[in-house]
Order: C-alpha cells, then sequence, then structure tokens
C-alpha cells in the first residue's frame, strides 16, 4: 500500500516537469483496480500463499495424478501366497498288517487273538471256534496256518508290500514269498520258477522291472484323490533315511515340486508338505516400487485410492458449497431486498434450519440409506444435497446482512435515482458488493465440508466402497491391527485430509485480510 | 429487557415446534426402522405369526399406526408431560437412558471446556499483541491446524501414539478390565485416566476457533481509540493490555461462550464414538444407528433446545456485559 501511495504522491510532480503524457501513455501513473489490490495483498501474505500451493498441489495430485496413474480407481492386485498343505504322510508301520489267502478267511476276531498269541509267542490260538497255528518266519512275520499246518490261510507282518502300480495286484503267494524273502534279509527269491532279486532297499526286481516294493514305511495321500507313484515314495523314503527336511522331486511329466519333511513326535509320523503358489488378493502390502504406499484392505494400490478420493472429497466439498451459496444467496438476497414480510418468513425459516442438529441428522440418514442397500454412486449424490440443503442458512444470514447495510449507503440511492432496474440493482449493484465476504465464507466452509464428508465417510455412512475418499480410506484403522501395524493405510489419508483442509482455512483466511480495506499492510 | 426476553421465549417456542415436527416427519418416513429388525427377527422364530402381522403389532404397541399429524401431536402431548416413552435400543425409558449418560458427557465437556478458554483465550491475546511477528504467525498456524484436524484422524494418531506405541491408555472404554475389584478412589482414579485422550482430543479440536475469534476481537480493540488515548496517558503497555483492552475483548468473548454453555450437555457425538465413552453423544450414535425412533427424536429435540438456549443466552448476555447495548 505504501508504494502505491508513494507513485500516486509523485505523479503530480512528474506532470510539472513540462512533459506532457495522454492516458493512454505507458508511463502515466499506474493505477491499481480494487482486485489487482486484493491480489497484491494476498499475495504478499505468505501463509496464505502456502495455503495456495498446497491447494495447488493437491489439485493436481487429485485431478491430473489421477489421470496418469497407471492403475484404475479399483484395479485388484494380487500375489502369490505359497502356502504349505499337507501333501502326504509317512509312517513307520508298527502295526500287523495281514493278507489273506484268496477263499479264505481271516476275521479281525482272529487277528486280534493273533497278535495276544503273538505276543505270547504261542504256537496256535482259536477264535470264533476255528483253532489256527502259527510259525514265525522272519523278523516280524508271521504265517498263519489251519489247525492241521496243511493250508496258509494269512501272513502277519510289519513289513508292507506295495506293487509299483496302484492297479496291479500281488498274487498271494508272490507276496508271501517276497514277505519272506525280505524279513529274512535274503537277496533274491523263487516264485513259480522265475528268481527275483531283492534289492538293499526292498525292491523286488524280475531283471530290471519291479515288480514290488517292501518296506517298513507306509506312504499315504492325503488328498484321496492323489496317486503316490513308486518313484515318488522311494526318493520321499530315501530323503526320510538320510533325515534331510526337505526334498525336490521331479514326476514323469517334468514338473518340480519342493517338499517338506517334518517328523511328528505325537503321531509317530512324518508328514510331507508341499508348497502350493495361491493366487490371493495382495492386501495391506508394504510400499514397494509398483504401489509407492503399498496396497490397502482389498489388494488396491493405496496412491491411485489416495488420488481419487481426493477428487471424491474435492467434488463433494464444491458441490455441497455451491448448492449453499445457490440457496443461501437467493434467500439471503430475497430477505434483505425484500424487507417485510418477506424478510420475517425467510429469516424464521432460517432459525429453524439453524436448530436443527444437522450431523445427526445426516447420521440418521446414512444410516438408512445403509439398511436401503442404496447404490453407492446414488448415495453421493444424495449426500452433497443433504450436506448443501443443511448448510445454506449460514450464508443466507450473511448475505442478508451485508445486503442490508449496503442497501442504506449512498451509491444505493444513487443507484436508484438512475432509474435502472431492480433486478440490475441487484446484481450489478449489490451483489458484487456482497462477494468478498462470500468467497471468504465459501473456502472457509469448503475446508468444512471436506471434514464433514470425511467423517462420515470415516463412520461408514457417507461415500461408500467402490468409491475412495480420504474419509473411508481411514475408516480402516477401526481395525486396531491396521492402526499398529499399517501406518501406509492411513496416515497419508489423514495428512491429505489435513493439509487440504488447513490450505482452504488459510487461503480464506488470507483473503479475509486482503479483502480488507481497513487492513494495514 | 423482561419484555425482550418474552418475546424470544415465544419464538423460540415456536421453532422448537417447528423443528420438532420436522424431525418427526424425517423419522417416520425413514424408509427401515428398528421396529422392522425387531418383526424380521421375531417372525424368524419357529411357529411365529409372520412379519407383517409383528410389524402390524408393533406399531401399534409403539404408536407408529397412527398418521404422522396425530402421531406427532401424540408425542408432542406426552413429550410435554416428560414422558418420550421407552428406547427401542435400550429397552428402557428415554429419559432413564439420558440421565445415566448425560453426566460423563457434561463432565468431559465441562473440563475440556475449561481448559480450553485457559489455553485458547491467552494464545489469543498474545497473537493479537505481537501481530504479524514470529509468535503471532506461529499461533495462527497452530490454531488453523488444529481447527482443520479432523477429529477421527488425531484421535487415531493419539491412540497409536498414546495406547499402542507408549501403552499409557486404554483403546476406548470408560473403565478398565478389573475396574470392579478397584477402591472408590481407584476407581475414580480409573475413570478420569479413561477420560485423558477424549478430552485432550476435544481441546485440541475446539482451542483453534476460540483462539482465532480472540485474536481477531483483541485486534478490533487495540485499533480503537481509546487505546491509542490509554497509550497517549503514558500507561504502561501490560496496563493498556489487560486493562484496557483485555476487558473489552471479553464482551464478544463471554457472549459466545456463555452461548455454548448448553452444548456441553450435547455431549461429543465424534469423540465419544471413537473412544467408546458411554456418553449422550455415543448412546444417541448408536440409537440413532439402530434406528430408535423414541431417543433419536428426544435426542434431536434436545439438541434444538439446547441451540435456543445458548442463542438466547449469548443474546442476553451481550446486553448485560455490554452497557451500550440497550434491548428493546
Amino acid at each position: 500500500m505504501s508504494e502505491d501511495k508513494n507513485m500516486m504522491n509523485n505523479a503530480p510532480s512528474e506532470n510539472e516537469n513540462s512533459q506532457q503524457y495522454s492516458l493512454n501513455d505507458d508511463r502515466r501513473v499506474r493505477t491499481l483496480s480494487p482486485g489487482a489490490l486484493v491480489a497484491r495483498r494476498f499475495l504478499r501474505n505468505r501463509v496464505a500463499v502456502t495455503g495456495l500451493v498446497i491447494l495447488a498441489f493437491m489439485f493436481v495430485f487429485s485431478f491430473i495424478g489421477g489421470a496418469i496413474t497407471p492403475y484404475k480407481e479399483d484395479q485388484l492386485f494380487y500375489r502369490n501366497n505359497e502356502q504349505k498343505k499337507q501333501y502326504a504322510a509317512v509312517k513307520e508301520n508298527t502295526e500287523y498288517r495281514y493278507t489273506t489267502a484268496e477263499g479264505e478267511k481271516f476275521p479281525s476276531v482272529a487277528q486280534a487273538k493273533f497278535v495276544m498269541a503273538a505276543k505270547k509267542n504261542a504256537e496256535s490260538f482259536e477264535a470264533s471256534k476255528t483253532v489256527y497255528t502259527i510259525a514265525k518266519e522272519g523278523t516280524d512275520f508271521y504265517a498263519i496256518y489251519s489247525e492241521d499246518g496243511s493250508t496258509l490261510i494269512a501272513t502277519a507282518a510289519f513289513d508292507v508290500v506295495t506293487p509299483p502300480n496302484a492297479d496291479d495286484k500281488i498274487p498271494f503267494d508272490l507276496h508271501y514269498a517276497i514277505l519272506k524273502a525280505v524279513t529274512n534279509g535274503e537277496k533274491s527269491l523263487d516264485y513259480e520258477g522265475k528268481t527275483y532279486t531283492v534289492s538293499a532297499d526292498g525292491e523286488i526286481l524280475d531283471g530290471t522291472t519291479e515288480v514290488a516294493y517292501a518296506g517298513r514305511y507306509v506312504v499315504q495321500p492325503i488328498m484321496s484323490d492323489v496317486f503316490l507313484t513308486r518313484s515318488f515314495k522311494a526318493q520321499l523314503l530315501e530323503a526320510i533315511e538320510a533325515g534331510s527336511d526337505d526334498f525336490i522331486f521331479t514326476d514323469e511329466d517334468g514338473t518340480t515340486a519342493d517338499y517338506k519333511i517334518s517328523y511328528d513326535a505325537k503321531t509317530l509320523s512324518y508328514s510331507v508338505l508341499q508348497t502350493v503358489e495361491t493366487r490371493v488378493f495382495d492386501t495391506y502390502h508394504e510400499p514397494t516400487k509398483e504401489h509407492l504406499l503399498g496396497t490397502d484392505r482389498n489388494g488396491m494400490d493405496m496412491l491411485t485410492r489416495l488420488m481419487y478420493g481426493g477428487r471424491v472429497s474435492l467434488y463433494i466439498g464444491f458441490i455441497v458449497v455451491f448448492i449453499e451459496t445457490i440457496i443461501g444467496v437467493v434467500l439471503g438476497g430475497l430477505s434483505g431486498y425484500c424487507g417485510g414480510w418477506v424478510d420475517n418468513l425467510i429469516m424464521r425459516i432460517v432459525d429453524i434450519f439453524y436448530c436443527i442438529p444437522s450431523m445427526p441428522i445426516i447420521i440418521i440418514l446414512g444410516a438408512a440409506m445403509d439398511a436401503m442397500r442404496m447404490d453407492p454412486q446414488i448415495r453421493m449424490f444424495y449426500l452433497m444435497l443433504i450436506l448443501g440443503f443443511l448448510g445454506w442458512p449460514g450464508i443466507a444470514r450473511l448475505v442478508r446482512g451485508q445486503i442490508l447495510s449496503l442497501r442504506e449507503q449512498e451509491f444505493m440511492t444513487a443507484a436508484e435515482a438512475t432509474g435502472i432496474r431492480a433486478s440490475r440493482r441487484i446484481f450489478r449493484h449489490l451483489i458484487p458488493n456482497v462477494i468478498p465476504q462470500l468467497i471468504v465464507t465459501m473456502t472457509m466452509s469448503l475446508g468444512s465440508t471436506i471434514i464433514t464428508e470425511a467423517t462420515l465417510s470415516f463412520l461408514g455412512l457417507g461415500v461408500k466402497f467402490p468409491f475412495a475418499s480420504w474419509g473411508n480410506i481411514i475408516n480402516d484403522v477401526n481395525d486396531t491391527y491396521v492402526l499398529t501395524n499399517y501406518w501406509f493405510i492411513w496416515i497419508p489419508a489423514g495428512v491429505c485430509l489435513l493439509a487440504t483442509v488447513l490450505a482452504f482455512n488459510l487461503v480464506g483466511d488470507g483473503l479475509r485480510d486482503a479483502f480488507d480495506p481497513k487492513m494495514k499492510r | 429487557m423482561k419484555k425482550y426476553i418474552a418475546k424470544r421465549l415465544i419464538i423460540s417456542v415456536f421453532i422448537l415446534i417447528f423443528v420438532a415436527f420436522i424431525i418427526y416427519v424425517l423419522m417416520r418416513s425413514l424408509p427401515t426402522s428398528y421396529l422392522e429388525q425387531v418383526a424380521r427377527q421375531k417372525s424368524m422364530q419357529p411357529g411365529s405369526k409372520s412379519f407383517e402381522e409383528w410389524m402390524e403389532q408393533l406399531s401399534a404397541t409403539y404408536g407408529m399406526d397412527k398418521g404422522i399429524i396425530p402421531g406427532f401431536l401424540a408425542w408432542a402431548g406426552k413429550a410435554l408431560r416428560g414422558d418420550f416413552g421407552d428406547s427401542w435400543r435400550w429397552t428402557v425409558p428415554v429419559t432413564e437412558k439420558f440421565k445415566d449418560s448425560v453426566w460423563i458427557s457434561f463432565i468431559m465437556g465441562g473440563i475440556a471446556f475449561i481448559l480450553e478458554i485457559l489455553i485458547a483465550i491467552p494464545l489469543g491475546v498474545i497473537a493479537a499483541t505481537k501481530q504479524y511477528t514470529k509468535t503471532d504467525y506461529t499461533i495462527t498456524i497452530v490454531a488453523l491446524a488444529c481447527f482443520s484436524l479432523p477429529t477421527f484422524f488425531f484421535a487415531s494418531l493419539l491412540k497409536l501414539v498414546f495406547c499402542v506405541k507408549l501403552g499409557w491408555f486404554d483403546l476406548g472404554g470408560l473403565i478398565g478390565r478389573n475396574y470392579e475389584n478397584l477402591s472408590a478412589a481407584a476407581k475414580f482414579a480409573d475413570r478420569a485416566h479413561h477420560l485423558v485422550l477424549p478430552i485432550v482430543t476435544l481441546v485440541v479440536i475446539s482451542i483453534g476457533s476460540l483462539m482465532r475469534y480472540t485474536r481477531t476481537n483483541m485486534l478490533e480493540v487495540l485499533n480503537a481509540d481509546y487505546i491509542r488515548t490509554a497509550r497517549a496517558k503514558g500507561l504502561s503497555e501490560s496496563k493498556v493490555i489487560y486493562h484496557h483492552a483485555f476487558r473489552n475483548t471479553l464482551i464478544p468473548l463471554v457472549t459466545m461462550l456463555g452461548g455454548s454453555l448448553p452444548g456441553l450437555f450435547a455431549g461429543a457425538l465424534i469423540t465419544e464414538t471413537l473412544y467408546s465413552i458411554p456418553g449422550i453423544g455415543y448412546v444417541s450414535y448408536q440409537s440413532m444407528v439402530a434406528g430408535d425412533i423414541p431417543f433419536s427424536m428426544f435426542y434431536l429435540v434436545f439438541m434444538a433446545v439446547l441451540t435456543l438456549i445458548g442463542n438466547l443466552i449469548s443474546d442476553i448476555l451481550y446486553a448485560v456485559v455490554d452497557p451500550r447495548v440497550r434491548i428493546a
């Protein structure tokens, strides 16, 4: 201001210097329009300019950022989760396995009696009025004969004989021969004129082809539809005997899988865990290069959500303030200009609206919209309408007060004296004088509207998924685990919110000072 | 003065009737309510009546079967006699639930209010006397930041720092886990301990606007002619500020603060909800979300009454404090 004064003071003296300037001369006194003066005063206020810069940044962040971000607002991200699933169990057999000859019966009662007899080293036992004789023919291997010892009824052994393929069946006699050879530690066995070799780890070979396998370990798949191949079992047992706790198996198709072996002391068995890759939503992922702020509860990119959330918050703020201002200016203007019963009526309506507690009303309506399962988009429009409709009385009062005081001023009398239309008087002479105050109030109420919307969204009654808003992003902290562990979910949104609202208030404050002609600076 | 108050009271009563009517219409035209929920639950039970029959019976029991205007008149008639019905959500008379919960809100609000005054007014005065210095800028920015802080974000930050990281406070609630085993003094201490964070939140959130208000008014007073006169007389700066300026600043302050006194009974809806403090704010939040019409009706009308009383008090105080103001 002081600069301007100096310029004006200098002007006449320059004129005296015998040089005449025309009004169009560019060296003539620079006078500033009121608008320019306001702008100058505003720009000189460093705090307000900071606010303006923050706002500019937020707009760029939300609107341009949202456009250039590689991800969409509701794009889901997945990650491959390595889950260990029980694949097979390996158990060392410590119970007798019975094999019954074709056409013979060896019922479970007899099996129980046999176990007792074997423990006592008895030669024979009786079950269900049948007498059996036992012959120990190898380590933990018994042959059970009929009473006279002529026919072999069944075998009982700890070792288990399995064919190389699930569908194959091993004839009883061969089964018997194998068990006998294996339990006695023989290297070969004869069966039906053929000689089979028994390898050290229990494979029974006909030349080089495998006929069967005998061993103490029982390998069973956990899932019933899985068939464990012979080579898988062999390699698995090798790994177990070697004492390693993981092994890699390549099957016939060439697929390699990684397995972990763990011993469970309680059930005396080994369980084999297969690492399975499952695709899951990439939730609460720590910030990385692809996702600068990580991912949220639904596996969406946090930074993108933040940008779109900013859009929603700003949109809602602007639209609500726009609605408020329209209603407020029209009603306040009518009230102030007309006076009389119109004024009285409108002011009583304003009084009533002032008394309606807006936050509870919005909460009730939000809960009702929840119950109606309203579409999130329509819901957002209703939210704007409700907020706007509840917020206008303040502006109406302000406009009315301004107009009341302006109406009495000389320039209005002059305007009336010129005989211009009433509408022109209002819109050309009255409204422009209200605008400074109005702009300040609007800027401030932008901030408070954004807070209200965010609070509602935080409570889950405002903007709803799939739309993002800064409030509903922070909503996640209702989960204490998120509050404690995932700062990147809610702190950035809160900072954005705080910065934006603060910036609106700073700018509003700066504008108020700049518009005030009494300002000293 | 008496005539003015009487006139204001009459207008207030009319406004209140309209506000209550609007709220009643709103509540009645809501598509769902707690009754439907109850009716649905009851009709689920084996061998029960159908949903419609239950709905009819419940509506009749709670006076919801009448049209809106007779319903409102019936409600208003009872309300005038202090009978606000039974709360659906809490299954006790509304006024009883209100009495249970309002005091904790009042204590919380009262302490916060006093702290707010003690902190904000001196800071506002300092900011005004040192206008355009670093102190002023700092105070202004802090005030605006407090004013701009979303309650829920600030409360979450406090919870993270003081409850989770430092472990000084519980995350929510009014009483600790072993409250029942404590002695009377320890019970009191436990409650006080649980109120610390909510009060801090309330103070910080509300401090900004009072600070700005004090500063603006103080600046206005400091620009007045009588201050220049006081300085010209050669009075010490402290005397000018604290004797002449501050007392005049108090006029708008007392008016505003007096007007906000009734608001202490309204409870802090958001803060109480965030910290699960069973005050009137949290209780009514739960009622409103559950669609409990009698309680919500009562709470909303109660809020409207508080606003009206607040406005009345501030108008009267304005005349009382400032002798220049004459009310016809």
